[in-house]
């Protein structure tokens, strides 16, 4: 797998805006196992879509919660993104990023079978974000967020996913693979690892940039 | 990838189009997912860009009315959120109650699954004959669904599970009949509603209400469009009326939230301040 060259970036920092995330079948042990390793001095906001059950009723947040350092939201409609906060899909409604940096919520149809849908969150990040965007696919049994990569690559963001050889579900990730939108194969403790050069990076460089 | 800022312009100058052209005000509707409509719409339509829909838009009227009914979502069903309609029987009831007449403004009712629910609460609560419920919409199409109040019949379990879990002391199956695949629900239930096409976006406040109900509206509202229907509400609501909202929308995201105190959180319900 082609692999972002790391002076690439030295030379044309990018300054990521935010994180975007998606697993579905298994992804609750991805992403309390790659999010655990963030610590609260993380400075980006991270936005996930696990899909969920319709009646979930913000069990996947209030779990997620008790295995990480950054606070957990389940956003409302029109609340404000804040770095450092890490921000779950409510079951049932779509989640969707906002130009001037608020969060929407939408009960729109199911895409993928799925509301809230990674495609959807995804392609709202690209707009709204453009190359400012880490986006991340887990463990899932289905195709959705494989769209949504190949509009955030498109838009020239950085893409990663969870090595299918180490997921508990293959299909989601080798999906974002086979479309041909993925910069960086990682595995659980690489992800949380380049997450957090990223972020912290991404801090220094802000210092740097007002100082 | 296309210039993003050339897009917005186009969709711009799309809804802009549907504005003059037909009245249709989707210029203030919550941009991601007005942008996102667009261009599905778009792709499905085969238009290479969204500058080659406003031609069409301005001499198809298919096309259009086909582009206005996919930016006007109608999803809903019967006893949505049934933790909401258990808050409405235990803590919005008992003070509609002490009004002698009750007036309910049920705003975006979409295809009317949840103004059958409220009349059943209503009824089982004992007050629905002393209550009018103004259900509206700008969606005339759902409105005559509502007002037809025929619904598939594959809802009914899903229906019935909400029902039950919402606090209904009957059987869901006395509120309607069904036939073939379709159930119908027990005219008794829309006697005392009046369905009506009302614009959040462009129509005034109508009459004086106890409860507003406008569940996953708001979302498809920007900031602005969003006040100016909570401002609407404001204006109808006696002292003490009440406000339900849909559980993840908030009123400390709008300009109105000193105006209201929380009633019930996870249903989202509000109660007017008397204002001095």
């Amino acid at each position: 797998m082609r692999k972002k060259e790391a002076h690439q970036s030295a030379v044309c920092p990018i300054l990521h805006k935010a994180v975007v995330m998606g697993g579905s079948a298994g992804g609750f042990k991805a992403f309390s196992t790659i999010l655990s390793s963030i610590s609260p001095d993380f400075r980006l906001p991270i936005l996930i879509v696990q899909h969920l059950r319709p009646d979930d009723d913000g069990l996947f947040a209030r779990h997620l919660a008790g295995t990480v350092r950054v606070p957990v939201i389940e956003p409302c409609d029109k609340q404000w993104i804040k770095a450092g906060h890490l921000y779950v899909a409510p079951a049932n409604y779509h989640m969707l990023v906002e130009q001037n940096g608020t969060i929407a919520l939408s009960v729109e149809e199911k895409v993928n079978w799925s509301r809230p849908s990674i495609d959807v969150l995804f392609e709202s990040a690209a707009l709204a974000l453009g190359e400012r965007i880490i986006a991340v696919i887990l463990s899932g049994a289905n195709a959705d967020g494989a769209a949504g990569m190949l509009t955030i690559k498109e838009a020239g963001g950085l893409t990663i996913v969870q090595d299918p050889a180490t997921a508990e579900y293959p299909v989601m990730p080798q999906a974002a693979i086979d479309s041909g939108a993925v910069d960086e194969v990682l595995s659980m403790e690489e992800i949380g690892r380049r997450l957090i050069e990223l972020g912290s990076r991404n801090l220094d460089e802000l210092h740097s940039v007002t100082l | 990838m296309k210039n993003p800022e050339g897009e917005h312009t186009e969709i711009d100058l799309l809804l802009e189009t549907i504005y003059q052209r037909y009245g249709y005000d989707f210029r203030s509707y919550a941009r991601a997912s007005i942008v996102r409509r667009t261009m599905l719409f778009r792709s499905n339509a085969g238009c290479a860009s969204v500058s080659e829909m406003i031609p069409r838009i301005i001499d198809d009227e298919d096309f259009a009315s086909h582009l206005i009914r996919y930016f006007s979502i109608a999803v809903t069903e019967s006893f949505r959120d049934p933790l909401v309609y258990r808050a409405v029987r235990e803590k919005v009831i008992p003070l509609l109650r002490t009004w002698p007449h009750c007036k309910i403004w049920h705003a975006g009712c979409a295809t009317g699954e949840e103004v059958y629910s409220l009349a059943i609460v209503l009824k089982e609560e004992g007050i629905y004959d002393r209550t009018t419920i103004y259900a509206t919409d700008f969606n005339n199409e759902a409105l005559d669904r509502a007002r037809a109040g025929i619904y598939e019949i594959g809802k009914l379990k899903e229906a019935t599970r909400n029902y039950q879990q919402a606090g209904g002391k009957r059987s869901f199956s006395e509120y309607y009949h069904a036939r073939y695949q379709a159930a119908a629900m027990d005219k008794a239930l829309n006697e005392r509603v009046v369905f009506s096409s009302h614009n959040l976006a462009s129509d005034s406040a109508f009459g004086e209400m106890h409860l507003v109900f406008c569940r996953n509206v708001l979302i498809y509202f920007n900031h602005d469009l969003q006040n100016r229907a909570l401002g609407l509400f404001t204006e109808s609501l006696v002292h003490g009326g009440f406000l339900c909202l849909g559980t993840k929308e908030d009123l400390q995201f709008s300009d109105f939230s000193d105006r209201y105190e929380l009633v019930d959180k996870n249903a989202r319900i509000y109660k007017k301040k008397n204002w001095p």
